[in-house]
């Protein structure tokens, strides 16, 4: 290809003298320069660097014994979301609890997933209550910028949310999927909450009232 | 007027050290990459902002497709051989060497108790045709398969991480009755799961 015969080992001379001819001892290297970048691409192609990312998710311990539940922290109506996740990714949220016995059953609100929809309100509602998005927000960039060590930062976490005189008040978050809610649905709610920085959240189902609420508001739609 | 005489350069370059560059790179790739076994199911997994990586050694991972059928996969070629002995005590099913030795080479699998042995006889056509076909591990109540591939696995290797990798569109109360199956203390007794994702640029989409 590019190489040219430098090859100028006695071809020239006039003497009479016979020589053996000198060949040349460069050896056209671009085959093996094509061999190994063809070598090259294939393993770059090939080679997967990404190990498989994970969120962490812990579920709250099953209740059998119905006299655990006396014990087991009580939602306050105040404090609590409840955010419904239905099919067509569709996404309804209300405040406190649905209850038939405690009178009118809350309105519920359609919002859509990402930064105007959901994640919004999480924030504005997690900011009301002790200013928690900024607080945690706060610390999350300490450790970005190498000022608070990675590990101790669910620590600090926990130290800011059971502080007594916020515990009662701070924000709870129920996730709850109705049969129709797909797996995405899911992983983008439990990103929000660790967008929103969310202190409380747990992933429970729905109940036979919230599929009638759902089903309801769809039907205005 | 005198000619400007350029100097009569070789075209030719030396491509010694370019060649060293590139087998040096081959060499590098070819040492660091792996190549994983073919995983039986196809998922498109979701996205999300946690950057937690999780090793690929010593995991427990449930599979749900989008059709919603259960895939099983453990890691560890000891500990599937020992689980896969357990199963076939429990379903009176005994399988030879080969079949063990195929077993624990394999990735994540996702055939009835019944089909297992067929599944694990069968070339690498077959068994892709039957991995097509197949109905999943079945989860029923009744017949519940993944249940036992559970309590075994656990037992077998209880450290192991447990990773659910479901695909976007799997419904979720599948995904649910696999976690409870995991939660259950007489089945998988384990509360902390983890949700393989892809990584998604910070929150600012």
């Amino acid at each position: 290809m590019a190489e040219l015969s430098t090859d100028d080992g006695g071809g020239g001379k006039k003497h009479g003298k016979k020589r053996a001819k000198k060949s040349s001892t460069r050896i056209d290297m671009t085959p093996m320069v094509d061999l190994g970048f063809l070598l090259l691409t294939f393993f770059i192609l090939t080679t997967t660097f990404n190990k498989p990312q994970a969120m962490q998710l812990t579920m709250p311990k099953k209740i059998k014994d119905p006299s655990e539940l006396e014990n087991s922290s009580k939602v306050d109506d105040d404090h609590t979301i409840n955010i419904l996740l239905t099919k067509n990714n569709t996404v309804y949220w209300y405040f406190g609890i649905a209850d038939p016995n405690k009178g009118a059953l809350p309105a519920l609100n359609k919002v859509s997933y990402g930064p105007n929809g959901l994640r919004k309100i999480l924030i504005d509602e997690n900011n009301k209550r002790h200013r928690t998005y900024d607080e945690i927000e706060k610390l999350k960039k300490m450790v970005a910028e190498g000022k608070m060590p990675k590990d101790s930062l669910s620590k600090k976490k926990i130290a800011f949310l059971d502080d007594p005189k916020r515990k009662a008040s701070i924000l709870t978050v129920l996730l709850k999927p109705d049969k129709d809610a797909k797996y995405k649905n899911i992983v983008d709610a439990l990103d929000e909450m660790a967008i929103c920085n969310i202190g409380i959240y747990a992933l429970l189902e729905s109940n036979p009232i919230e599929d009638q609420m759902i089903a309801n508001a769809q039907s205005y739609n | 007027m005198p000619k400007i005489k350029m100097p009569k350069n070789s075209p030719s370059i030396d491509m010694t050290p370019m060649v060293d560059l590139a087998f040096l790179l081959v060499t590098f790739f070819m040492l660091i990459s792996q190549f994983r076994a073919e995983e039986a199911a196809v998922i498109d997994i979701p996205s999300s902002v946690s950057d937690l990586k999780i090793p690929e050694k010593e995991l427990l991972m449930i599979l749900v497709d989008k059709k919603d059928r259960v895939f099983f996969n453990l890691t560890g070629q000891e500990e599937r051989v020992e689980v896969l002995e357990k199963m076939g005590e429990k379903y009176g099913i005994v399988f030879n060497a080969e079949q063990k030795k195929e077993f624990s080479n394999m990735a994540s699998f996702g055939v009835p108790m019944k089909q297992l042995q067929y599944y694990l006889d069968a070339n690498s056509s077959e068994r892709k045709k039957l991995a097509e076909t197949t109905s999943g591990i079945p989860i029923d109540s009744l017949n519940c398969e993944i249940c036992n591939w559970i309590y075994y696995a656990r037992r077998t290797a209880p450290k192991f991480r447990v990773a659910i990798k479901g695909d976007q569109v799997t419904s979720y109360p599948v995904v649910r009755k696999v976690m409870d199956y995991l939660q259950d203390d007489n089945i998988g007794k384990v509360n902390k799961f983890n949700l393989i994702t892809n990584m998604e640029t910070g929150p600012s989409n």
